[in-house]
Formats: C-alpha cells, structure tokens, sequence
C-alpha cells in the first residue's frame, strides 16, 4: 500500500494539502525561483495551526516534500521546540516522511527565525517561516505604493531608516529580519533570523525558500544567489559578536542565546543551533544530554 | 535674445474629468532660472496644471516637454512612470502647501533632508549627513537639530525643511504649490526672502501656484494668470498686476486689501 | 548725436472692466528720440501721461500700439510687443527706471539691495560693493542704517535707496519718476550732482521733476504733455 492510499483511507490527501492547492503553490514557487527575492501572491490556505506559528513555510513544505524526502524543523535554531516537534510530526504523519535533527541528513529544513550554522550543501532546501515578508512595510503603509516601489527599485526610504539608527544610536540597530538586496535587484526581507546568519544566505549552494501565511507571499533565493546586507560605505554591514563562547560545547563561531540560570543575575551563553552543539559535544566526548534522535 | 532652450515647453495643455474641465489648451515656456507665477482663485485649476506640469496627472491632451540635465529633451508623457519618478527626485523638487504632505514625519531632519540623496544612489552616511546640515543651514535651520523629529518644528520651519529636502539634490526646476499658505505673515516674510536668495543663487527655475499676489510679486518673474481652467492672461508679473488686461485679472488685483 | 531711444505713433489706454468698461486714453500718436546725453524733462499737469509714458518705456504698462525702440549693446531692441524675457534682460543692462516708491523686500539688507542690480548688471561683487557705498555715501544715508532692511526707513531714505539702486548700474537709459520727489535741499543736490553725472557720460534720461529747480539744473530738453499727447 502507499503512502498516498493510506492517507486517504485516513480521510487526508498526501502532506494533507488537495492536489490542486500543492499545484497551485509550486506555480508560485517557481515562479518565485525565477524572479530571486520577488514576493509572489499566492493562495494561502487554512491550517491547523493558528498564523504566526509557521503557516506560510508549513504549506511551502507540504508542496515540496515526497516520501524520500529527510525533514528537520527548528524553532530559534532548536530542535526540540513545541512548535519545531508539532510541525515535524505533523509531516511525519501526513506525508510519512522520516525526520533528523542533523543539519547534514537533512534534505528538506524548515526553520523559524534561525539558519543552521552547519553550512547547507546542494540538493538541500530551507523553508523559513515569514511573518512579513514586505521590507518597505513600516516605511510605507499602502501596498499599491511598495509594489510600485519595487517595481521601480526605488529603495532609497529603507536606507533612510537605517541613517535613522546610526544618527540615534551611532550604529544600525536592527539585529534581525535586517534587510537585504537580492542579485542587485530586489530588496528583500530575509524573515526574522539575527543578522549573524544573513553572510549564509549570500550564494548558498542549498535553494532557499520562504513562505508568509498570513500575508500570502512566497519569495526564494535560488542556489549561488547574490545577497548582500545593506549598509554605509563608511558604515559597513557587520554581524555580532560575542565575548563568550557556548557554555556547553566551547563553539567561538555560532549564535549564542543568553540563558538566565538564577534570580541572582547567573546566566550562561549556548548555542542558538542544538543540533551543532550537540555534536560538537558528541565529538569532544561528553554524553549527550538530548535524546531526541529523530527516526532516519 | 535668450540663449538658452526652454526647460519646459508647454503645448496645448488639457485635463478633463469627465465632462469637467480641469485645465484647457494651456502653453508656455518655462526658462532655466525662470520663476513662473500661477494665480487665480480657488478652483481656477491652478492646482490641476501643477499636477500635470509635475508629471503626477496624466493630461487629456497636449504635451510638456522637459529639457533634462541627462538626456535632452524628453516628452513627459511618453516616459514610463518609473522615469518620470526618478525625475520627480533628481531633476525636481515638489514643496507643498502642507509640510507634513512632503515630509516624513516620523524619521529626524536629517534622515528627511538625506532621502534625496539615498534615493539617488548615496551611500556614504558621513557624506549624506554632511550636506543634510549644511542645507538645514542654508534653510536658516539649527544643524543642532538635525536628529530632531519634524513634529517638533514650527510650522515655518517645517516648511523650511521641506524646502530643503528638495534642494539637496540640486534639482533644476522645482513646483511649488501655496508654499507660504499656511503661514503666518512674518513667518511668510522670511520664507519668502529665503526662496528670493536660493532661487537667484542657485538659478532654479520654479513654477510656483498660489492665490497671494504679494507672494508672485516678489518671486516670479512672469504670470500666468487662470480663470475657469484657462490662462487668460500671461506677461512679466509687474505688467500684469500694474496694467492688467483681462476683467479677471483687473478683478484679481483690485480685489486686495491695502496694507 | 548718438540716439538710444525711438518712440513712434506710441498710444496706450486702459479699460477699466470693473467700471463698466470705461476706456482712459492715456497716450496717443506720440514720437520722441532721446540721445545719448539727453535728459528729456516731461512736463505737464496731472493725468497728462507723464507715469504712464515711463512705465510703458520700462515695460511695466503694455502699450496699445507704436513703436518703443531701445538701443542695446549694438542692436536696436523694440519693446512694443516684446516677450517677458527681452523686457528683463532690457532692465537688467540697459534700462534704469526709479519710481516714486520703493518696493520693500523684506528683511534685505540696503547695502546688499543696491549691490544687487550692479551684479546683475555685470559687475563683479567687490566691484559691485565699492560701486555701491560710495552711493550711499554720497546720498547722506548713515552708513548705521545699511545693514538694516529700508522697510521701517523714512520717505526720504527709502527713496535714496531707490535711487540708489537705479544709478548702481550705468545704465544707457534712465527713466526717474520724481526722483527727488521727498527729499530735502541737500539731498536733492546730491540727486542732481548723480543725474549730471550719469547725463555727462553719455546716459539718455528721460524724468519727471516735480520741482523747477531740479528741472532747470538738469534737463537739456523739455516736453509738455496734454492729454497724451505732445503739445506742440
């Protein structure tokens, strides 16, 4: 019996869009693929999830993946969020698909606000979940003028709020969902991952795509695709840093989150990404205090 | 006797709303260093002209042709919008009557004087701010405030930042509709003053729409004078408020206040 | 003798449309030369066309009909129908006009709005600068008052700014509507020192003077208006 049959029995169809609505969506992604960092309308449907939990990349997925495929969800680089394990079940049952927590078995990983710090290979796909995908949203309100604005290229208004940060705080305060421009041509914006991870999206050998539910938006960045961080000539784009390394596996080179231990100010800094921690911490020796194996 | 082309060659203007008439068969020269003067009263379809002279409303009929800096002479209407906009923020400048309709109220002075320059390709803050302060300057605005929001100006000063804004580009034309409207009248004596002194340093020609006779008496150079959407009289400003032809503009003039 | 001014057949008239139309005949059928070194007095009662004929010879009225021929630079330049631009370029080099009141700008200072028609003229600024203190100097102005806008100066000052500015520049024709209209006896001298002045080096004047004394010191030729017209 397949896959497919099986759900039907089941009362779902395969990754539980209809066919029509899958169709519908890999139109709007290749199209999307076609025009790198164009936000492309499409149909979003209801899901069982409330918006603001993933919709948009949950139905990006859903159009893409197959019973061969390798899936990993992460929430703020963590595999063993509430929202990283409802949606990764959720595939697990609709498309009976198996599922990993390591980045480099992966072959389809969708992600909220974070991009792995293991670098992505050719043949991977990322789907990130976008909130707001319209760069120009708080810069200008009706959407009639930010598509035209788009259409014209006429972006000077997204470097006058960053002129913004640097006259008010004497540098660019915006740490994440920080904007980019696409092959030269379209500003985009890279949905809620910190600036840090901005550098990976720039000529990713993996295909990037991203879905907004809510807004109805699908726009992607195919492999080997220029991005490049807005900024000053006097002022260049820069990611953070930090004085720390992670608490548990000694990384200097990946995101740290800032964890409060105590009421008495005691705090320690780990890892963003709990797949690279974990490893790193499997290759020094020390026992791995996650069991979460995943099924492949 | 003027060597220069024209900068602006007006031919035939029309602008209907359906049955209503906007504008009609309205021509003229603009000359680079030109101050032109629009008056009549309200509804008079001064307002209209500036919209379709600005290339924001496409006319009915006619054609306005614009000597640009960059590639001659372009017929406005046959560019793509995407050109005409670009003009709109390079070539022209665009000061109207209510500041906060040209300004971005939410972002400091200079993040509004220095969108100009963004749009146009800067990209090099110390830069950008730099010449920001020294147009506040120019605009008789403290460079102390050049963090400060535009909320927290007076209205004159507003006004003055609007004009700023515009001349930081180094536009070649700019319009200007009522732009000492909502002033108060020393307020308008010295914006006024200021538009006298940069227009004449800076050789900017302006087409500038108001219904204040004292405002073109001392800006413009020549009048066109409009009446039902039609210009019905046109000459040098001071021969048209001193020996007005038409019943209009013989109106227009008798009709103001001794001071 | 080197003419610089042509008027022929010169008519003017205004209609006063919010008066029921009535038509003023304000010049007609006038010809006049004036040369170089001419100063032509008008003369004649009031509402004779003495005003107007100036303003018509500044560009400021619109003449009905006739011929205004102005000698600039080597050309000659007809005003009678001339489009705005000539007009101005003719003020800016060639044509010198002091009327009776001085249109205040707001907020300019005097020195800066006598320099003013100088640099337009041609002049270089600190040229234009020197051109205009000694100006001032020699009208009695107080050197205190010129870095003050004239708005708040009195008749007489205000109108030796004016006359300032119109002799800022050598101008080839000078039109003075009662140039020395409110002004004391000494300051009147200085006005009539400017005029002969100007006169001597080969200037045309034409001028309406109020009083005999200032015409009899410096017109060469007198014309008498009645009506609009020159009488015989």
């Amino acid at each position: 019996m397949t896959a497919a049959s099986r759900l039907s029995e089941q009362g779902y169809t395969y990754a539980y869009l209809d066919e029509q609505t899958k169709r519908m969506i890999r139109r709007a992604l290749l199209k999307a693929v076609a025009i790198p960092g164009y936000q492309v309308p499409f149909g979003s449907r209801e899901m069982p999830m409330p918006y603001g939990w993933g919709t948009g990349g949950v139905q990006v997925t859903a159009a893409i993946i197959g019973p061969s495929d390798v899936l990993k969800v992460i929430d703020q680089g963590a595999d063993d969020t509430t929202n990283a394990v409802s949606i990764r079940k959720f595939f697990a049952a609709t498309a009976e698909v198996a599922t990993t927590t390591a980045t480099e078995r992966a072959s389809i990983v969708q992600t909220r606000h974070r991009v792995p710090e293991t670098p992505l290979q050719e043949g991977q796909i990322l789907v990130l979940q976008v909130p707001i995908p319209e760069p120009l949203r708080w810069l200008e309100a009706r959407e009639s003028e930010t598509r035209k604005m788009h259409a014209l290229e006429e972006y000077g208004v997204m470097h006058v709020s960053l002129y913004e940060d640097l006259a008010r705080f004497g540098r660019i305060a915006k740490t994440y969902d920080y904007p980019v421009l696409v092959e030269g041509r379209y500003l985009m914006r890279p949905s809620p991952i910190p600036k840090f991870d901005n550098p990976k999206l720039d000529k990713s050998p993996a295909l990037m795509l991203f879905g907004a539910g809510r807004e109805r938006r699908i726009y992607a960045l195919p492999p080997y695709t220029r991005v490049e961080s807005l900024a000053f000539e006097d002022h260049p784009f820069e990611v953070e840093t930090w004085e720390q390394c992670c608490a548990l596996c000694g990384a200097t080179d990946s995101f740290l989150d800032e964890v409060i231990m105590d009421d008495r100010g005691g705090r320690m800094f780990t890892c963003s990404d709990t797949d690279y921690c974990n490893q790193r911490q499997a290759a020094q020796g020390k026992p791995n205090p996650d069991t979460l194996g995943g099924k492949a | 006797m003027t060597a220069a082309n024209p900068l602006l060659q007006v031919q035939g203007l029309t602008k209907r709303y359906g049955d209503r008439i906007g504008c009609a068969g309205v021509s003229f020269d603009l000359y680079p260093g030109e101050v032109i003067g629009v008056v009549g009263e309200s509804g008079s379809g001064k307002t209209t002209l500036l919209n379709c002279l600005s290339a924001q409303l496409e006319p009915s009929e006619g054609s306005v042709i614009y000597d640009s800096r960059s590639k001659g002479p372009l017929e406005l209407y046959s560019l793509s919008e995407a050109e005409r906009r670009l003009l709109l923020r390079s070539e022209w400048g665009l000061v109207r009557q209510n500041p906060r309709d040209g300004l971005r109220m939410g972002v400091s002075a200079g993040a509004n004087v220095g969108e100009r320059m963004m749009a146009v390709g800067a990209r090099h803050y110390g830069e950008i701010r730099g010449r920001a302060g020294h147009w506040l300057q120019q605009l008789e605005i403290d460079a102390e405030r050049i963090d400060d929001r535009p909320a927290t100006f007076s209205g004159g000063m507003q006004q003055r930042l609007q004009i700023a804004r515009n001349l930081v580009t180094e536009p070649r034309l700019v319009f200007m509709d009522e732009p000492t409207g909502g002033l108060d009248v020393s307020v308008q004596a010295r914006l006024l003053d200021l538009l006298r002194g940069l227009v004449r340093d800076l050789g900017l020609a302006c087409i500038l729409v108001t219904h204040d006779l004292g405002v073109v008496r001392l800006l413009s150079h020549r009048l066109l004078v409009m009446q039902k959407g039609r210009v019905v009289e046109q000459g040098l400003t001071d021969q048209v408020l001193d020996d007005p032809q038409h019943p209009y503009s013989q109106m227009l003039v008798s009709s103001i206040l001794p001071v | 003798m080197d003419v610089l001014l042509r008027i022929q057949g010169l008519a003017k008239s205004f209609t006063l449309h919010t008066q029921g139309g009535v038509r003023i005949q304000a010049l007609a059928h006038l010809d006049l030369e004036v040369s170089a070194g001419d100063c032509l007095a008008l003369v004649g009662s009031s509402g004779a066309g003495k005003s107007s004929l100036l303003r018509c010879l500044t560009g400021n009225y619109l003449p009905d009909g006739g011929s205004i021929r102005v000698r600039h630079d080597d050309d000659w330049i007809e005003l009678v129908g001339a489009k705005p631009q000539t007009v101005l370029e003719l003020r800016r080099r060639t044509i010198g006009y002091v009327s009776q009141f001085l249109r205040v700008i707001p907020r300019i200072p005097t020195l800066d709005l006598v320099i003013e028609p100088a640099v337009a003229g041609g002049a270089g600024r600190p040229e234009a600068e020197a051109r205009a203190r000694r100006l001032l100097q020699h009208l009695n102005l107080p050197e205190r008052l010129w870095s003050l806008a004239p708005a708040t100066f009195s008749g007489g000052e205000q109108q030796r700014v004016n006359i300032a500015r119109a002799f800022a520049h050598p101008y080839p024709l000078l039109l003075l509507d009662e140039p020395t209209a409110s002004l004391d006896a000494e300051n009147r001298k200085a006005v009539i020192d400017l005029i002969e002045d100007a006169r001597r080096k080969g200037a045309a004047i034409v001028g309406i003077f109020h009083d005999a004394e200032t015409r009899s010191a410096v017109a060469t030729r007198e014309i008498s208006l009645v009506e609009g017209r020159a009488a015989a």
